[in-house]
């Protein structure tokens, strides 16, 4: 048993935490939101200079290290500084499906765009999620057909994480109909550039300070636009989500931890009746609650990368039922403990939380949206239940 | 960072369980596993196997007799006694007592009372409580006053929670040697024979009908004042020590595993709707909540013996450790209760005295129909005993917000 990170996991996160607190600063960060972009675009190289991004693939996929411990540590590092660049969507999701798909392969298509993704020059997204699909992962109306030597894809995306500011999109697709039982046949993942002609984005903003869009694409692609094998994308898909999944978690655990250090900080030194706040028992039971709440997630973020493993060997059956057990476990634990985090940070801070000037307030907004992202908490619970007991939920 | 635990310790997890599986009596376990009271001998005998094996003491330094375990090895031991569901090893004596007579004790203390927890010759109780000092502890009010030869202490008071006191032949006490003192100084750490005149023991009978704790009044006890443990007036050092001696079973993992597999096994014999009731989902959405908020825990559990095993000191670890234990166990009671549905009301306290379980189950329910309620409100004394969840609350909140 060891539960110390590595030398080299420690050194990156620290190097992360002073990137945070010299450039990627509050103030800067809101400038960034409010700029025209929407996002500081240099931030992402800056994280690739630093070997945050190539910490999240394997030498063999082009990258540093790649295990689930690094996804972890980069990751709570950006969510303890509240970064919020498009790391997730361009490296995990993104670069994870490409990854998947072999496209660190010298011969591959596609891999210059991943190398570009790992070095943060370029601004992927994985548009995968559709409006009135809630959290189905499967949900996959846009569809492709082919089109002389090449697809037509038709359809739209809703909520694609910084659809706007990436210059390439991998899309999903129907190429068949979904088959009973199994939803997930007959999807298939393209790489679309951004630019291309039929491809039209509606970009604004979101409630924790990211940026999003909703894309309508009815484009013509080239024969090598397909990402793997037709029909067959979902492994891929499932692999960049379980990775996202990871990644989310992560963040969630560095984000708690900031509000609760911003929190007892806070009732330490605001004062009312002549003493601290931190004097007050109902506020100090509710603390320690929260506290109690961060070090059961840390755990689980500690067995969800310990079960992603380290990508060395494909994983049996048996190994990704116990992986994707532990990464919902983890994400129910994420979506319960971070939305209560949350709110008892804005409670306990009074009406000071409810401000927009209070750093705090904005971490309290990404530790909600989390649970919005790749299946909340009765998402992950239903799905934990289902690879539990291999028999789906039915009222 | 590595989950897992290395040959050593895998190794010795095989020896415990074969001395568990080929040394432990299964009328014994199978006690345990039906809800049924254990006797003084049934203790006794447990003690009696562990105490044979050199396992016994297994928290004391190897020149008193511990088999100088790792943190680890405590923690694999304390595992596997729960999965195959032993008696507990009754903890006053040799898990309270005996390190703070090893700190604190003179060495003529050490030489005569460590063997006797060793080889059952005293079976020790706790006098901690008070009526008016629970939480409070240092509030207590049962006094010793030297009388004038200096030879003895006279004791008045009354201590009360005293659990299994009507086992015991000796009693651990803190008394106040000092009522002038402020309030944790003028504390006193002494042993007491249950024998001496002035001593009466009274039964309280708990909500689940059971007869597991007592109170003990003193009505002018003399007692050797070569009993006294450590310094007169510094008591209060060796309450401390012995509240926060490592526990490494703090969080009883072992006992939340064994629930939650004996919750899936009720819930996939019992049919609600013409299926498992494993398979309604409101069932499985508490059931799954549980496993996952275990699932976590084992890991926070295993974070602080590696932690400990480092060197480090657990505190306020021990403290979310006791909260977090002790929710889920109540959790896994409330859930194994449910799972019996009306069948859980029968009370059936002549057949959890038995010497076996051969009687039909009342109410026509699974066995485990015949103790799920009693267990579910015995088990209500986890968040209260040993400083109740709210005292470990303020314990942490100290820490934390230096308050």
């Amino acid at each position: 048993m060891d539960f110390q990170h590595s030398d080299d996991r420690r050194m990156l996160a620290d190097a992360l935490d002073r990137w945070v607190g010299h450039t990627c600063t509050f103030d800067a960060r809101l400038a960034a939101q409010a700029s025209e972009a929407g996002h500081q675009r240099a931030w992402l190289a800056q994280l690739g200079e630093l070997g945050a991004l190539g910490a999240l693939f394997t030498e063999a996929q082009g990258g540093l290290a790649g295990a689930g411990f690094d996804i972890a540590v980069v990751f709570e590092a950006l969510g303890k500084g509240n970064v919020n660049e498009p790391v997730l969507t361009s490296a995990v999701l993104a670069g994870g499906a490409l990854a998947a798909a072999g496209a660190f392969e010298a011969s591959h298509a596609h891999q210059a765009l991943l190398s570009a993704i790992q070095a943060g020059e370029t601004v992927a997204t994985l548009a995968h999620f559709e409006a009135g699909g809630h959290h189905d992962t499967a949900h996959v109306q846009a569809s492709a057909r082919r089109e002389g030597e090449g697809w037509r894809l038709q359809g739209h995306k809703a909520v694609v994480p910084f659809g706007a500011q990436a210059q390439w999109l991998l899309v999903s697709a129907r190429t068949a109909p979904a088959e009973a039982p199994k939803r997930e046949h007959g999807i298939s993942l393209f790489v679309v550039p951004a630019d291309a002609a039929g491809v039209q984005r509606s970009d604004y903003p979101t409630i924790d300070g990211q940026r999003a869009a909703d894309i309508h694409l009815d484009v013509a692609l080239p024969a090598h636009a397909l990402l793997g094998t037709e029909h067959k994308a979902w492994p891929l898909i499932d692999e960049a989500i379980a990775r996202g999944l990871l990644a989310l978690c992560a963040e969630s655990l560095g984000a708690m931890q900031t509000a609760r250090d911003a929190t007892i900080a806070y009732l330490q030194t605001r004062q009312q009746f002549g003493v601290p706040l931190a004097r007050f028992q109902a506020l100090q039971h509710r603390v320690v609650d929260m506290a109690i709440a961060i070090e059961q997630t840390r755990s689980a973020v500690i067995n969800a990368a310990a079960a992603f493993g380290n990508h060395q060997a494909e994983p049996d059956q048996a190994t990704r039922i116990a992986r994707d057990m532990a990464l919902s476990a983890a994400k129910v634990t994420v979506g319960q403990s971070g939305t209560r985090v949350a709110e008892e940070t804005i409670q306990l801070h009074g009406g000071i939380g409810m401000t927009w000037e209070l750093p705090v307030a904005h971490v309290a907004k990404r530790l909600v949206m989390i649970d919005h992202q790749l299946g909340d908490e009765d998402h992950h619970l239903a799905r934990y239940i289902r690879l539990s007991t291999g028999v789906p939920l039915a009222a | 960072m590595d989950l897992n635990f290395n040959d050593d310790e895998l190794a010795f997890r095989d020896e415990v369980q074969a001395f568990l599986d080929n040394d432990v009596p299964a009328a014994l376990t199978d006690k345990v596993r039906s809800g049924r009271h254990l006797s003084k001998a049934d203790h006794e005998q447990w003690h009696a196997l562990l105490h044979k094996k050199g396992w016994l003491a297994n928290h004391w330094p190897e020149a008193h007799g511990g088999p100088g375990w790792t943190a680890v090895q405590k923690f694999i031991f304390e595992h596997e006694c729960a999965l195959a569901y032993t008696p507990r090893t009754v903890p006053f004596g040799v898990n309270m007592l005996g390190p703070v007579l090893i700190k604190y004790g003179s060495e003529a203390q050490k030489q005569h009372w460590l063997p006797r927890i060793l080889d059952g010759s005293d079976w020790w109780c706790q006098g901690y409580s008070e009526p008016g000092a629970g939480s409070d502890l240092a509030g207590l009010k049962t006094t010793a006053i030297k009388d004038p030869s200096g030879e003895f202490y006279v004791v008045n008071g009354q201590k009360t929670w005293t659990t299994l006191g009507h086992h015991a032949n000796m009693i651990f006490c803190l008394v106040r040697t000092d009522r002038e003192a402020k309030k944790q100084e003028g504390i006193s750490f002494l042993l007491i024979d249950m024998a001496t005149p002035g001593i009466e023991v009274r039964p309280i009978v708990t909500l689940d009908g059971e007869h597991e704790v007592n109170e003990v009044f003193f009505t002018d006890v003399k007692v050797p004042v070569a009993n006294l443990v450590g310094t007169e007036n510094k008591g209060w050092t060796c309450a401390k020590f012995l509240l926060t001696y490592e526990r490494t079973n703090i969080a009883g993992v072992g006992f939340s595993v064994a629930a939650l597999a004996r919750v899936k096994d009720v819930a996939s014999k019992v049919t609600s709707h013409g299926r498992p009731l494993l398979h309604d989902p409101l069932f499985a959405a508490r059931l799954a909540r549980v496993e996952i908020a275990l699932e976590n825990m084992k890991t926070t559990n295993l974070r602080v013996i590696a932690a400990v095993a480092g060197g480090g000191a657990p505190g306020v670890e021990s403290s979310m450790l006791k909260i977090l234990g002790t929710e889920i166990r109540q959790e896994l009671t409330s859930l194994l209760r449910r799972a019996l549905g009306p069948a859980a009301l029968p009370f059936p306290t002549d057949v959890l005295h038995a010497a076996d379980d051969d009687a039909p189950v009342a109410g026509g329910g699974l066995p485990e129909a015949r103790f799920a309620a009693a267990s579910y409100f015995n088990n209500r004394k986890l968040s209260i005993f040993g400083g109740s969840n709210e005292i470990q609350k303020n314990i942490i909140a100290k820490t934390m917000l230096d308050c």
